[in-house]
């Protein structure tokens, strides 16, 4: 057998080896979905009556629409009378410390470098009394909340600001959006807000006390970031720990605004369970993520690493209404064993001198299937506006697949719009090269990918980024032998 | 050194090399001429363990060792150097980075620390000078748009840093101009030393008036044909490969 064949052998038997432990006592409703149970949820969550309204127009609605079948994706039906809406998680802790936890999983976290506390929270072990979420939360929030940004759980934003979350929730999204979206405004279970105020740069990347937080978000997540302004923030959402869940469906929408000279950088890592190596139990990642540019030279800018669920069905997007505004999208996509991504960005421009750029890198191993997929629409006012596409695949083995679905929609004759793509395999060739300089099959073919991916690294913030090429050869450590 | 004892290698099926001999000691330089189809690269890329060439008959010490038992990242930690005929494209991989992994990789099969950067950096812009290396060369992506000239002077850059024992240089002076054709052969004549061996795979006399052999064989058919000094070089040039045909097989140098 030869190398590459050997290396893709191992890559599709490749299984998922971390897990959590945790224990989920939660106060759970029965499955099924009406509009009791939504009002259920909300009363549970203690909502004002105007959100109620709202998630019964999206229960409604989402009653009439049907379920997509236009990607390239393939699963079992659904049965969401089967699932349960709601659950409040309260986290018990099964182990009492570190040393319980397998060794495996720590030398997971170990490579991936991630801080002892969290690890413990990431394993479901007992914190210490000195650290817990709601301390760390607090002092992030005391720093923050001296600049006048607002960051915290999205239920908290209903009771303390309800007259943001009701100005822009739905906005950007809206709750008729599409089937998935619609589901996740009736029924959302919780999620992050955050408020940049007038001319304020947030000082810090809004990471790990989300990663914290996170935890607890459930199958709905629903985001909200505003930058207003002249504002700046970067987020980052995930973490490249790996993510085990009951819940089979998740549903998320995030909504981005950006005003005047604001600018939001979004990043995620995805790293949720693909399934077994037939692809049974993985993760279905349904997601609705947009980002509005309102105002004049605002930039937003989403930046993605996904590399687990064993569905992946997201397109980050960009509507560029402010003049001069500016659209990114870098993503690295993998997909290995069984694994779906159907993937990718809409740019919609709208306002004059708009620019978008969209720089695609899918990996596909294994029976991997990969999918691009991004529209490219220039309106009819969108004077000068510009775009600039690149989609590259990396194939590993033959019994993968890439592809590529770029749709173009110009009314503007000004408009200039370039569209590059490249399908490449890791050759033999390749790895014979690194090899005969001394390097192992498994180190060759860890220095391809990051190469293949460096341009989407480059854009995520400095430790994101070291995490994402750490996660990379993590996942693909053990594929060769 | 090393010794090739009755050797046959095939590629994709085809028995290329039908059983050759060859002896090289520390501090020689070897030159491997012949015409095309001969076998000369099937020898080099055998030597160094690529896949697609199966030995199917004869041995390979190699100081000592059974080099044929050995994966091709052994063969490299343990000083086999091959500079490619057709260096590979690595995209978005910098060039010195590439390297110091390689290096790193071979001091820590020897029980040598590794390398850091900046003691990397200092030892690696010593070594572009000597093959007249632009800077720019060293971060970019490996050979990514490299002129074909710029792909041979990285080979030996990288032969350079490197620094093995047993070096094969798989027609390294095809695609060369003759200003690249000096550079090279000033680079591969410093790198000369008495325990280092070199093999020069190579098609032309040309490139032995600069990297001047003790010792030339003629390959022909998957066999050496004819052994001999440097002299056999000029000899060639002047009457061609067709002499030798038909030549008594099995000549030793």
């Amino acid at each position: 057998m030869t190398t590459a064949q050997k290396t893709i052998e191992d890559l599709a038997n490749r299984e998922y080896k971390y897990g959590f432990f945790t224990d989920v006592e939660a106060d759970t409703v029965a499955p099924g979905l009406d509009e009791d149970v939504i009002r259920l949820i909300s009363a549970k969550k203690e909502e004002p009556e105007w959100l109620l309204e709202w998630r019964l127009k999206a229960y409604r609605a989402w009653l009439g629409m049907t379920e997509p079948t236009w990607h390239n994706v393939h699963y079992p039906p659904i049965d969401y009378q089967a699932i349960s809406y709601y659950s409040a998680p309260k986290k018990k802790p099964v182990l009492n410390s570190l040393d319980e936890v397998d060794p495996e999983v720590r030398s997971t976290f170990a490579k991936l470098g991630i801080p002892l506390e969290e690890q413990k929270l990431l394993a479901g072990v007992a914190v210490d009394a000195v650290f817990d979420s709601v301390s760390v939360a607090t002092t992030f929030r005391v720093k923050l909340a001296s600049l006048g940004i607002i960051f915290c759980s999205f239920s908290e934003a209903v009771r303390e600001h309800p007259d943001l979350v009701r100005e822009y929730l739905g906005s950007v999204v809206p709750y008729s959006d599409n089937f998935f979206a619609a589901l996740n405004a009736a029924v959302f279970s919780d999620g992050s807000f955050a408020y940049i105020p007038k001319g304020v740069r947030c000082p810090m990347e809004l990471s790990t006390y989300f990663r914290i937080n996170a935890m607890n978000t459930g199958q709905f997540e629903r985001t909200l970031i505003v930058a207003a302004e002249g504002a700046s923030v970067s987020y980052l959402e995930g973490c490249t720990a790996p993510m085990r869940d009951e819940n089979q469906l998740h549903a998320a929408v995030v909504e981005l605004v950006a005003m005047d000279d604001a600018t939001i950088k979004y990043s995620t890592i995805q790293n949720w369970y693909p399934g077994d190596k037939d692809g049974k139990g993985g993760i279905y990642n349904f997601v609705t993520k947009r980002g509005k540019c309102q105002g004049r030279n605002s930039k937003i800018t989403w930046t993605q690493v996904e590399t687990g669920s064993a569905i992946t069905w997201k397109y980050p997007s960009c509507l560029l209404i402010g003049d001069n505004s500016v659209g990114e999208f870098y993503s690295v996509a993998t997909t290995n064993g069984r694994q779906q991504a159907d993937t990718g960005t809409k740019m919609i421009h709208i306002g004059r001198n708009t620019k978008s750029t969209i720089v695609s890198k899918g990996i596909s191993a294994g029976h991997g299937q990969n999918t691009y997929r991004g529209l490219v629409r220039v309106g009819k006012k969108a004077q000068g506006a510009r775009n600039y596409s690149q989609c590259d695949s990396l194939l590993i083995g033959d019994k993968c697949g890439a592809h590529t679905f770029p749709y173009l929609d110009i009314k503007n004759t000004s408009a200039k719009v370039e569209h590059e793509a490249s399908t490449s395999k890791i050759g033999e060739d390749q790895i014979f090269y690194c090899r005969q300089r001394g390097l192992s099959t498994e180190d060759a073919v860890n220095l391809i990918v990051s190469g293949f991916c460096k341009e989407v690294f480059r854009e995520l913030p400095m430790e994101f980024a070291v995490e994402a090429q750490k996660l990379l050869s993590v996942s693909l450590e053990g594929s060769v032998g | 050194m090393l010794e090739i004892t009755d050797l046959k290698v095939q590629a994709a099926g085809n028995e290329i090399l039908h059983g050759l001999n060859l002896s090289v000691k520390a501090g020689e330089v070897h030159a491997i001429m012949g015409p095309n189809g001969s076998g000369k690269s099937t020898l080099a890329r055998a030597l160094s363990g690529h896949p697609e060439y199966q030995v199917t008959a004869g041995a390979v010490r190699y100081l000592g060792e059974d080099l044929l038992a050995m994966a091709p990242e052994d063969r490299a930690r343990a000083g086999v150097f091959m500079a490619f005929q057709y260096p590979v494209e690595i995209a978005g991989v910098n060039n010195s980075y590439f390297l110091k992994a390689a290096l790193n990789a071979l001091r820590k099969h020897r029980g040598e620390p590794e390398l850091d950067a900046m003691e990397f950096m200092t030892l690696v812009r010593e070594k572009a000078k000597l093959l007249e290396l632009d800077a720019s060369m060293l971060n970019r992506p490996v050979n990514e748009g490299f002129s074909g000239g710029e792909k041979k002077r990285n080979e030996i850059f990288h032969m350079a840093v490197l620094e093995p024992k047993l070096a094969i240089l798989d027609e390294t002076d095809s695609g060369l101009d003759i200003d690249a054709l000096k550079i090279v052969a000033h680079g591969v004549n410093a790198l000369r030393s008495p325990d280092r061996a070199i093999i020069v795979v190579t098609h032309y006399q040309r490139l032995l008036n600069y990297i001047v052999p003790d010792f030339v064989h003629v390959l022909s058919d998957g066999r050496i044909v004819k052994s001999g000094g440097k002299e056999l070089a000029l000899e060639l040039e002047d009457k061609g490969y067709g002499w030798l045909e038909g030549e008594p097989t099995g000549a030793k140098a």
